[in-house]
C-alpha cells in the first residue's frame, strides 16, 4: 500500500515549471546565439535569450525570499550520509526491485544524491553561467564600466557557452532521473499536483 | 554606476511615454519650399544678354562680392587638398587613381568638371575670380552644361560632336541659354552636385559606386533622405557648406563621429550620419552600441550601385589598342549595353547590387601620389593598393566601413618604380585615344609633368579602397544580425578577423567537449533506462 504527502507547494511547482520554460527557453535560444543552428534568426534568438535571462533573474529574487522565509533552504544542505546507499541503488538496485534506500517527506524532500547535484548546480554551473552571461549582456558597456581591459569577449563567452553545455547534460540526465519514481511518471506527476506517492514499507 | 544606469532607464521610459503619446511617433511634416528673398530675374545685373560664362560670374560678385574670393579656396577650385592625418598633398593634382590616371596633359577633358573656366594647361592662373563657375552649382534650370572637352566652359554655340565611345556618327549638342539660366540661380540641388560627382571616373556611374544618376530622382529604397517620399534633402543639406568650403571630404572623413547632432553653436558640418541622428539612434541600447565597432554605412547601405545602373569595378588598361579588321579602334558592349572593351582605355568590368567590402577604418588613407616610389608598397598579393584604409579591431578610432573595391592594371614605369602620367586626352599625335600608343603618350605625360621617365613601361595590379557612404536604405532594408552572425563563410565580416564575432566564431574544443557532455548525459539515461526495461522484463516474467 502507499501513502499519499504532499510535498510540493504551491510557489514551488510554480517556480519549477517557470524555470524549466525559461531554462529549454534559454538552452534553444542560446545554442542559436552561439551559431549551432538557425531557427528563429540571431537577432530574434539574442532578444529572447536576453528577456528570458531578465525573467528568471526576477524568478530567482523571489525564490531565494521563499526560500528563506519558508526555511526551504535546507533542503539543499549536502550531507554525505547514506550516498553510498544512493550509488549503489542507482548502480544496482534500481535493476533488481531493491527498495528505495531514501523515503521523501515534506521535510526532505531531496536524497542525499539529490542534495549534491542541486549543490553542485548552484555552487558552480551557476556562477559560472550567470558571471559570464551578465558580463556578456553588459559587453557595451564594458568600456564606460572601465572592465573592457581586463574582459575579453572570446572568454566570457567562451565560459558562457561551457556553462550552457553543462546545464544542458544535467537537463537531459534530470529528465531521465524523472522516470526513477515507482511508475514512469510518478515524480513528474508530484511536481504537477504536489502529491507524491510514498511506500508505506519505510 | 546604479545611478547612471538607472537615469538611462527612467530617460529611456520617459522617451517610450513620449512615443506612447505619438510625440515622437508624428512622421515630419513634408517639407515646405523656401524661397529666397530675391527674385533674380528681376535683378539689373543680369539683364544680360551673357556670351560667355565668365561674363555671367562678373555679373554675380558685383552683388556676391565675396563669393569669388570663397570658391577660390574651395577644394572644388584648386583640386588641391592636403590630409589632415598625413600631411601628404592629395587631390585630382596628386594622388593617383585606377580610373584614368593623371589630369595633367589631359585638362581640357578633365576640368570639364573644374568649378571654373579655362584650366586648359598646367600654366592655369588659379587667381582670377571671373574665372569661376558659378552657374554649375546654382543653376535650378536643369539646362546649364559644361561641355565635356572644353576646359569647364559650357558650349556658346550648338555644335556637332561625335563622342569617343558612342554609336558611330555625329551628334548635335546645344549651347545652353546663359542669360535664362543667369536670372534663375538659386540653392544647389542633387543634380548639380551629381552633374560632376555623379560621372566620376568619366561616365554615369562609372567610379563611386554609391553615387549616380539615379539619385537625381531616386526611389525611396534606393534612397531614404534623397527620395521625394522620403526627406526629399538634397547634397548639401549634410555637405553643408560654410563659405563655399565643401563639409565631408572623402581626403578628411570622420570615421567615428564623437560628437553627434551638429546644433546651431556647433561647426555647421553635417557630413557624418551622427550630425542629425545623434550617437544614440535605435531604440534597443544593444544596437547603439554596435556603432562604436561599425560605421552607420555598414549596416544601413547593404548594396551600392542599386538604382539600375551598374558601376565599374575593374579596369584594365594594359589591353588598350585593339583595333578590327578594317584597323579601326575596337570598341564591344555585352549583353546589358555597357562596354566591355574599348581601344581607347582596355577591358571594363561592371556590377549592380553589389555588396560592399568590409575593412577597418579610422579616416587614415595611405594614399599613393604619382610621384611616390613604389618600392615597400606593393601587398603581400602582389597589388598596388592606391590607397590603403588604416585601422583594426584595437584601434579606438577605426569602426569597420564597407569599401567599393576598385581593381584595375594600369602603366607604370619598372625602372624608375613609380606610376606614369599618362596623355590620354587631346587633339595630337602622342595622346593615346588618338593613337592608341602606349609609348608616345606615357612620354608625352611625363614630359608634360616633368617627372623622370626611363622609356619603359608596364602594367601592375591595382586596388582602390572607396568608402560607401550613400544610397541609404530605409531602415527596413538594413541589414539583419545574421548577416554578420552567421557560421556561413559568406558572412558579411568573414574578412574582419580580429574580432570575436557571437555566433560566427567558436572554439574547437568547446563544442567537442560540449557534445560529449550532452551525449554522455542522453546515452547515460538511455543505457540505464535499458537495463531497467529488461531486467524489470526478467523479474516479470520470473
Amino acid at each position: 500500500m502507499s501513502e499519499r504527502i504532499y510535498i510540493y507547494k504551491r510557489y514551488e511547482r510554480f517556480w519549477h515549471w517557470s524555470q524549466a520554460l525559461l531554462i529549454v527557453g534559454m538552452m534553444i535560444t542560446g545554442f542559436e546565439v552561439h551559431g549551432s543552428y538557425t531557427l528563429i534568426g540571431f537577432g530574434k534568438a539574442v532578444q529572447l535569450h536576453s528577456l528570458a535571462a531578465w525573467t528568471l533573474l526576477a524568478l530567482w529574487a523571489f525564490t531565494i525570499f521563499w526560500q528563506f522565509t519558508t526555511g526551504e533552504w535546507r533542503q539543499y544542505l549536502p550531507s554525505l550520509k547514506n550516498v553510498g546507499a544512493m550509488i549503489r541503488y542507482y548502480s544496482f538496485g534500481i535493476f533488481t526491485k531493491a527498495p528505495h534506500p531514501f523515503r521523501k517527506t515534506a521535510l526532505q524532500k531531496h536524497n542525499p544524491l539529490q542534495r549534491l547535484a542541486y549543490l553542485a548546480l548552484l555552487a558552480f554551473i551557476s556562477p559560472l553561467i550567470w558571471v559570464s552571461g551578465i558580463a556578456y549582456l553588459f559587453y557595451g558597456d564594458w568600456r564606460q564600466l572601465g572592465i573592457d581591459g581586463w574582459l575579453n569577449l572570446e572568454w566570457v563567452a567562451t565560459l558562457h557557452v561551457l556553462g550552457a553545455y553543462m546545464i544542458t547534460a544535467f537537463f537531459f540526465i534530470h529528465v531521465y532521473l524523472t522516470t526513477t519514481g515507482h511508475t514512469l511518471f510518478a515524480h513528474i506527476k508530484a511536481m504537477i499536483t504536489g502529491w507524491e506517492e510514498v511506500d508505506e514499507k519505510h | 554606476m546604479f545611478s547612471i544606469l538607472k537615469l538611462r532607464r527612467l530617460g529611456c521610459l520617459a522617451l517610450l511615454a513620449l512615443w506612447a503619446t505619438g510625440v515622437l511617433a508624428a512622421p515630419a511634416a513634408p517639407a515646405v519650399a523656401r524661397q529666397g528673398t530675391t527674385d533674380h530675374s528681376k535683378l539689373e545685373a543680369l539683364r544680360g544678354p551673357f556670351k560667355s560664362g565668365p561674363e555671367v560670374t562678373e555679373a554675380c560678385l558685383s552683388c556676391h562680392n565675396l563669393a569669388g574670393h570663397q570658391v577660390m579656396k574651395s577644394i572644388h577650385w584648386t583640386w588641391e587638398a592636403s590630409s589632415p592625418t598625413t600631411g601628404r598633398k592629395l587631390g585630382k593634382k596628386w594622388a593617383a587613381n585606377n580610373f584614368c590616371g593623371s589630369t595633367l596633359s589631359n585638362e581640357t577633358r578633365c576640368t570639364s568638371c573644374h568649378a571654373g573656366y579655362g584650366w586648359v594647361d598646367k600654366n592655369f592662373d588659379f587667381s582670377k575670380q571671373e574665372n569661376v563657375d558659378c552657374l554649375a552649382c546654382h543653376d535650378t534650370t536643369g539646362s546649364y552644361k559644361k561641355f565635356g572637352t572644353d576646359a569647364g566652359h559650357p558650349l556658346y554655340a550648338d555644335r556637332e560632336f561625335e563622342p569617343m565611345e558612342g554609336p558611330p556618327g555625329k551628334k548635335q549638342f546645344k549651347a545652353p541659354d546663359l542669360t535664362k539660366i543667369a536670372q534663375h540661380v538659386g540653392k544647389t540641388g542633387r543634380a548639380n552636385c551629381g552633374a560632376c560627382h555623379f560621372n566620376g571616373g568619366g561616365g554615369d556611374a562609372v567610379k563611386h559606386g554609391d553615387l549616380d544618376s539615379s539619385l537625381k530622382n531616386p526611389a525611396r529604397e534606393l534612397d531614404v533622405h534623397m527620395a521625394k517620399d522620403g526627406a526629399n534633402m538634397a547634397c548639401a543639406d549634410c555637405h553643408t557648406f560654410n563659405s563655399h568650403q565643401p563639409s565631408g571630404s572623402r581626403y578628411a572623413a570622420t570615421a567615428k563621429d564623437r560628437h553627434g547632432l551638429d546644433l546651431p553653436k556647433d561647426d555647421h558640418d553635417r557630413a557624418t550620419c551622427e550630425s542629425c541622428h545623434g550617437l544614440a539612434p535605435h531604440k534597443e541600447a544593444r544596437i547603439n552600441h554596435h556603432a562604436d565597432k561599425l560605421a552607420c554605412q555598414t549596416c544601413h547601405i547593404p548594396e551600392f550601385a542599386r538604382g539600375g545602373i551598374a558601376t565599374k569595378m575593374l579596369w584594365d588598361w594594359s589591353t588598350a589598342g585593339k583595333k578590327d579588321a578594317a584597323g579601326k579602334p575596337l570598341f564591344i558592349k555585352d549583353e546589358h549595353g555597357h562596354l566591355k572593351y574599348s581601344a581607347a582605355k582596355g577591358d571594363f568590368a561592371y556590377g549592380e547590387n553589389v555588396r560592399p567590402e568590409y575593412k577597418w577604418y579610422n579616416g587614415v588613407v595611405h594614399q599613393i601620389s604619382i610621384t611616390d616610389k613604389l618600392d615597400g608598397l606593393i601587398a603581400k598579393d602582389g597589388v598596388l593598393e592606391l590607397n590603403r584604409v588604416e585601422g583594426s579591431a584595437s584601434d579606438p578610432g577605426a569602426r569597420i566601413w564597407p569599401f567599393k573595391v576598385m581593381r584595375g592594371k594600369q602603366p607604370y614605369d619598372p625602372v624608375n618604380n613609380t606610376l606614369v602620367v599618362n596623355h590620354v586626352y587631346g587633339d595630337d599625335d602622342t595622346s593615346l585615344w588618338k593613337n592608341y600608343d602606349y609609348d608616345k603618350s606615357i612620354k608625352a605625360g611625363m614630359d608634360y609633368a616633368g617627372l623622370p621617365y626611363s622609356g619603359k613601361y608596364d602594367f601592375i595590379p591595382t586596388r582602390m579602397n572607396w568608402f560607401i557612404t550613400h544610397m541609404v536604405a530605409p531602415k527596413e532594408k538594413a541589414l539583419a544580425c545574421q548577416d554578420c552572425h552567421t557560421r556561413s563563410a559568406d558572412g558579411r565580416l568573414a574578412a574582419i578577423t580580429d574580432i570575436y564575432l557571437p555566433g560566427r566564431d567558436t572554439q574547437g574544443w568547446l563544442d567537442l567537449l560540449g557534445s560529449l557532455m550532452i551525449a554522455g548525459a542522453i546515452g547515460g539515461g538511455l543505457l540505464h533506462g535499458g537495463i531497467r526495461f529488461v531486467t524489470r522484463r526478467k523479474e516479470k516474467a520470473k
